[in-house]
């Protein structure tokens, strides 16, 4: 067994999930069972092989380099309107008409 | 006219002719969906008033004779990962059970703008995450073709609504095979467009870059079609890119003889069900006797794509659903007294198994001492798959292969089985982690009548291959 269930409810708390016992139980052998079957990427060895975290870099053409292929992305900076205050905080479950409202982060 | 194989062109044909209206032409779906939808459940949200408005409006049009934009009155469906203003948009989760949509994406805009009369929102996975469509936090969509048996997903209700006459087309988002294994088990046909080629723009966030856009269709024309309108730049999406949209349908017909496809070996080993082997290479054989070249290839790294899968898209996932706060998007647990008990608590109740397992994984594969063993380590790998097709591609100009190891199978069979839910995308996650664009079409069904896929995939930017091939194929069944 790799992941114990301290190491779910490691991982659990930093993803901020709430779990069950059962629910963790289950997350254990899910989780065994899973990394298991990833542990086959060790057969390959990657050393000189560079990460790709997206795709269009990798096609982009070979003449621009870093930055400079995703020039197209770029745009003015001006200011434009977007969503009123009213819609943004429309799907909001708590708010006082201005802003969004949470629990009391500070305890006194 | 019969609503179970209309296609865009004879709709809109009928639209133009004033032969049948656009407003009775969707009542005539809302008519299918209401008495037939509730065994299927391929929609979660129907959008009556803004699709009849639409519909008025596109009648007018047709009234004074003016000349009708492409998708006019066309009925289609939108999966309910895409945003759509005003509108219920719930990801299939129970977070979003609530949630009115602030704005429309970009192709449910351009789709409304090319004419399409969206009638409601198409169940799926919840945040598209599964490949049966089990996972819907409201209730599963059955296959048209046998209702015991999954749909495939997570565009499930996309499929299942082309397929039952629901819609003539829909929109359906595509991760890891989304689009193309439901079109398979359903017996139509999925796009997926090139990385890049269609906005993400109002989609809901699953795993960056490997989310795409694209249609789900009856044929491959009209998936042609669809991909014209949705297609294109958008200054809302800085993935989206700066290439020229074609007229992609201009490829239905076009001779394919000469045109060089690789079979790769990978995708014919252990685990494929001999009568989906035996229609595809009937298939394939159909190419070679229209003049193609076909060539035995080897995209040697395939055996790793899906652990470099699992741990790619859970990594981007765990980032992208960390927005579901208790904050912002409407729900938050009413016991939650402290900010850290809103968070874990609103998180507990909204989401389900598999969207915790998912964000768990992922959060492992990035926390401290494992972020090199598990995340690089993919992301190494992920290179290594990419230049696989960059290799293939420079000898022949498409792949053809299998879209699953199996047909649909039965709802609960893989349910308690991660692993082996996850194997089923053995064929289609590769393309997403490459970024190059793939078809799914029917090839034929077997002994019990289920359809069985064919997948075709093309360069980068080279949709129009893709095409031309699925049509010559199309053609030929």
């Amino acid at each position: 067994m790799k992941v114990t269930e301290k190491d779910v409810a490691y991982v659990a708390d930093l993803a901020n999930l709430e779990l069950t016992p059962d629910e963790s139980t289950r997350m254990v052998a899910d989780l065994n069972s899973i990394l298991g079957h990833i542990d086959k990427l060790n057969e390959l060895d990657t050393s000189n092989v560079e990460p790709l975290a997206e795709v269009i870099s990798a096609f982009a053409s070979a003449e621009r380099k870093g930055s400079e292929k995703f020039a197209y992305a770029q745009r003015a900076d001006e200011v434009k309107p977007g969503l009123s205050r009213e819609v943004a905080l429309a799907n909001a479950p708590d708010t006082d008409g201005t802003c969004f409202r949470v629990p009391k982060v500070i305890e006194r | 006219m019969d609503i179970n194989t209309l296609t865009i062109d004879g709709a809109r044909a009928l639209v133009e002719s004033r032969e049948v209206s656009a407003r009775a032409l969707a009542e005539a779906h809302y008519a299918e969906i209401e008495s037939r939808d509730e065994t299927i459940g391929s929609y979660l949200t129907l959008t009556k008033e803004r699709a009849l408005a639409q519909a008025e409006r596109i009648d007018c049009l047709a009234e004074k004779g003016d000349p009708l934009p492409p998708l006019a009155g066309v009925p289609v469906g939108i999966k309910d990962v895409l945003m759509t203003r005003g509108e219920r948009t719930t990801a299939g989760s129970r977070f979003l059970e609530k949630f009115v949509a602030p704005y429309d994406a970009t192709s449910v805009e351009k789709l409304e703008a090319a004419g399409a009369v969206c009638l409601g929102k198409l169940n799926c996975d919840e945040f598209a995450m599964g490949s049966s469509n089990e996972n819907s936090a409201f209730y599963p969509v059955r296959n048209p073709r046998d209702t015991t048996r999954v749909p495939g997903g997570s565009s499930g209700g996309s499929a299942a609504a082309v397929a039952a006459g629901f819609a003539v087309a829909t929109l359906g988002s595509d991760t890891g095979g989304s689009i193309r294994q439901p079109a398979a088990f359903c017996g139509v046909v999925g796009l997926l467009p090139t990385y890049g080629r269609v906005s993400r723009y109002g989609l809901i966030a699953f795993a960056s870059s490997l989310d795409h856009v694209g249609p789900v269709t009856r044929t491959v024309k009209d998936a042609a079609t669809l991909l014209e309108v949705i297609a294109g730049r958008d200054p809302m999406d800085s993935t989206s890119a700066d290439v020229p949209v074609e007229k992609y349908s201009a490829a239905c017909g076009r001779d394919v003889k000469g045109l060089r496809i690789g079979i790769p070996k990978e995708y014919f080993g252990e685990g494929l069900d001999p009568e989906i082997r035996q229609a595809v290479e009937q298939c394939i054989d159909g190419l070679r006797n229209a003049g193609c070249e076909i060539v035995s290839v080897s995209l040697p790294h395939t055996e790793y794509a899906i652990p470099v899968y699992y741990i790619v898209a859970t990594a981007e996932a765990s980032a992208n659903l960390a927005r579901f706060d208790g904050v912002r998007y409407t729900t938050r647990s009413p016991k939650a007294k402290t900010l850290a008990d809103m968070y874990r608590l609103s998180r507990d109740e909204g989401f389900g198994a598999e969207v915790k397992r998912r964000i768990l994984l992922g959060t492992y594969a990035l926390s401290a001492g494992y972020y090199d063993a598990y995340y690089r380590k993919a992301q190494q790998v992920r290179t290594l798959l990419t230049r696989d097709f960059q290799n293939v591609f420079t000898t022949v100009d498409a792949v053809v292969t299998p879209v699953s190891p199996t047909v649909a199978f039965k709802l609960g069979e893989k349910a308690n089985d991660p692993v082996s839910m996850y194997l089923s995308d053995i064929y289609t996650v590769t393309a997403n982690l490459a970024g190059v664009p793939g078809i799914s079409l029917p090839c034929g069904n077997n002994h019990e009548g289920l359809p069985i896929g064919i997948q075709i995939l093309g360069k980068h930017f080279d949709e129009s291959t893709v095409i031309q091939l699925a049509h010559a194929m199309e053609q030929q069944l």
